[in-house]
């Protein structure tokens, strides 16, 4: 069975960046890492592989050939990489990088497709859906557990009161939610190993994609402004000397709570 | 000013309509000249009376099989409706939830037009609307809006961006959404459904939430939270760390990836404040937070912050609310 998993590299988050005055751009000058909510997708992979002998692919687009995030998720243990860069990717949107992802992924030729719920620097939450549809695929998102059985998987899935249980045909894409498996971190040895395993390095034009159809001409929206929200006041800190509980108790009274 | 007919995914609750979709409703009546939902299943009757009393002229009703998932059936035929209408949608609706990001996501690959995401905030510039949505932990705002040519403007929309306000109307016309063939992505089923027990108010509704995350270092004392909740007819929530430990079901974690909460009071205890955290709750009406840090990012956002351990100070405010009671 052959799992690929949809790796966002990005800016370490301690980190965010900030957006360039002239172009409205996030302007990211840093090495990118590999986004924890996607370090989960690539545990449960790992853990599916391991129990039916099968192949973990990791795929990220990413701008200047950045591979770090990739390289933690070989180290891991995934077998291999294909990474997306591209000058014409600059400014592309969400359906701009599925349209990428799924040209990529088509390559790859999977029986499951994870991703993360959402992203931690762009957070649309938008991409899994995209992806699915582009690749006509079904799709069950926010999984916060998964079995693999014989040609499907049946999920928990999230929802406002509790879960569904959805089992699907595979392949699919699943978007995973943190906590659903713990990570493991890479032992020397997997860090050894990542430097010799395989990665495939491809531009748009290898995956048929024209320049037009992504990036800032393909996102088709434009930022009209950017502006600061005023900060909330921040109100009175007292430190508890034993009677921290009564100033609570005082404030619910003003508020008519209590 | 007007920027013709909106769409908004409104979506069912058990004999009713969630109170998200009558967010969106008053978000749509404010810009568009014509709102009409559009739903996949549900009780027909009581989608129909709930959304003409927000606003909605028309509800466009997909049947939906019990099994199915809302995303691939209800995005195929929107796209279908949206190119097959005289009088096309000039914008689409729908909500950051659970279906609501299926729908645009797939609605949005389809008909090859953009989302903007993340939406708090809706206005006008020459005739097109503009999605705010805040970037930066909330600090900053960023206004997109769609480059003129296209298919319709869809957003996504945080909850309790808009306060939902009803009209009055008369039910909804009913008009069918026909169904569209999706193949393979229409494939899986839904099994069966699961829903936690909860007593007391929703997170979402509730006047009071109390919320509980790392600091009160293990499992058992989040009972702490629910007592403080209980005594407070409020509801219990938490920080995702919590809830990724596997303390608290997912449903009651606040913030980016959980619920938005907007209550009178918020009393965080034991939470750092993360950016992510604080999008979901930095709009309440007032915040205490207790926590033993005093540069905790979440005493920038409190009303009333106290330094202390929550293992004191709990115990002590359970115990001076009991005696109340
Ligand atoms: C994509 C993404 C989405 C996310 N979505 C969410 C989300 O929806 N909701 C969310 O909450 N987080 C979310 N997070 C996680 C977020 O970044 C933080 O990691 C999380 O909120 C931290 O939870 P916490 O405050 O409980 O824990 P910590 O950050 O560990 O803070 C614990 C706090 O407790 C205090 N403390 C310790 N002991 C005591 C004591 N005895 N008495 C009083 N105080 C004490 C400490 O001073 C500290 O401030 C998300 C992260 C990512 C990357
Ligand atoms: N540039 C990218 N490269 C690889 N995967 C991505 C990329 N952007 C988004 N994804 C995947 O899609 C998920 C949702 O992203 P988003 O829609 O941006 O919130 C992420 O968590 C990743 O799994």
């Amino acid at each position: 069975m052959r799992i690929a998993v949809s790796v966002k590299q990005i800016p370490d988050p301690a980190n965010p960046g900030r957006l360039d005055p002239d172009t409205n751009a996030l302007v990211r000058d840093e090495k990118l890492i590999l986004d924890e909510s996607d370090s989960y997708g690539v545990e449960m992979a790992l853990q599916m592989a391991e129990a039916t002998g099968g192949e973990v692919v990791v795929v990220s687009m990413a701008p200047n050939e950045e591979f770090g995030g990739l390289r933690t998720a070989l180290a891991m243990g995934a077998d291999r990489a294909i990474l997306v860069s591209d000058e014409a990717l600059a400014g592309s949107d969400a359906l701009g990088t599925a349209k990428v992802l799924a040209a990529a992924m088509r390559r790859a030729e999977p029986d499951l497709i994870l991703t993360a719920t959402e992203s931690t620097d762009g957070y649309t939450g938008t991409v899994p859906a995209q992806v699915a549809e582009l690749l006509d695929l079904p799709s069950v998102t926010f999984a916060k557990s998964v079995s693999l059985g014989d040609g499907e998987v049946t999920v928990q899935r999230q929802t406002e009161t509790g879960y569904d249980e959805v089992v699907c045909p595979l392949p699919a894409v699943l978007s995973v939610t943190a906590g659903v498996v713990e990570p493991r971190y890479p032992s020397f040895k997997g860090i050894m190993a990542a430097k010799n395993k395989p990665a495939d390095r491809l531009g748009i034009a290898d995956l048929g994609i024209e320049a037009g159809e992504v990036g800032w001409a393909g996102a088709r929206q434009e930022i009209v402004e950017v502006a600061p929200v005023p900060a909330r006041e921040a109100g009175e800190v007292v430190t508890d000397d034993g009677s921290g509980h009564e100033r609570i108790v005082a404030f619910l009274e003003e508020l008519k709570i209590l | 000013m007007g920027v013709g007919t909106v769409w908004v995914h409104v979506e069912p609750t058990p004999g009713g309509v969630a109170s998200i979709s009558l967010e969106l409703l008053a978000a749509a009546r404010r810009f568009g000249e014509r709102v009409e939902a559009v739903c996949a299943g549900g009780d027909r009757d009581a989608l129909s009376a709930a959304v003409g009393e927000h606003g909605a002229s028309v509800l466009r009703y997909l049947e939906l099989p019990d099994e199915a998932l809302v995303g691939p059936p209800l995005a195929a035929s929107l796209a279908a409706a949206v190119a097959g209408s005289d009088d096309p949608p000039a914008a689409i609706l729908a909500a950051t939830t659970y279906d609501g990001r299926d729908v645009a996501g797939r609605l949005s690959a389809r008909l090859d037009v953009p989302v903007i995401t993340n939406v708090t905030e809706l206005a006008v510039s020459d005739g097109a609307l503009v999605g705010i949505e805040p970037i930066f932990g909330g600090t900053t705002n960023v206004h997109t809006r769609f480059s003129a040519g296209g298919g319709p403007q869809v957003f996504l929309i945080r909850p309790k961006s808009f306060q939902a306000t009803p009209t009055g109307g008369p039910p909804a016309q009913p008009a069918e959404l026909p169904a569209v063939d999706c193949g393979a992505s229409g494939a899986a089923r839904v099994v069966g459904r699961h829903a936690e027990e909860s007593t007391g108010p929703k997170l979402d509704e509730a006047a009071v939430v109390v919320s509980g995350g790392r600091g009160l270092g293990e499992a058992g004392k989040y009972e702490m939270i629910e007592q403080v909740a209980g005594l407070l007819k409020g509801a219990a929530g938490a920080s995702r760390a919590i809830v990724d430990a596997g303390w608290v079901p997912y449903s009651q974690q606040v913030g980016q990836t959980g619920k938005v909460v907007k209550p009178d009071v918020y009393i965080a205890c034991g939470i750092s404040g993360a950016t992510q955290h604080l999008v979901g709750m930095k709009n309440s009406r007032n915040i205490v937070a207790v926590n033993k840090d005093p540069e905790a990012p979440i005493f920038g956002v409190a009303d009333l912050g106290i330094v202390g351990d929550v293992h004191k100070v709990l115990p002590r405010l359970i115990e001076a609310l009991q005696s109340r009671s």
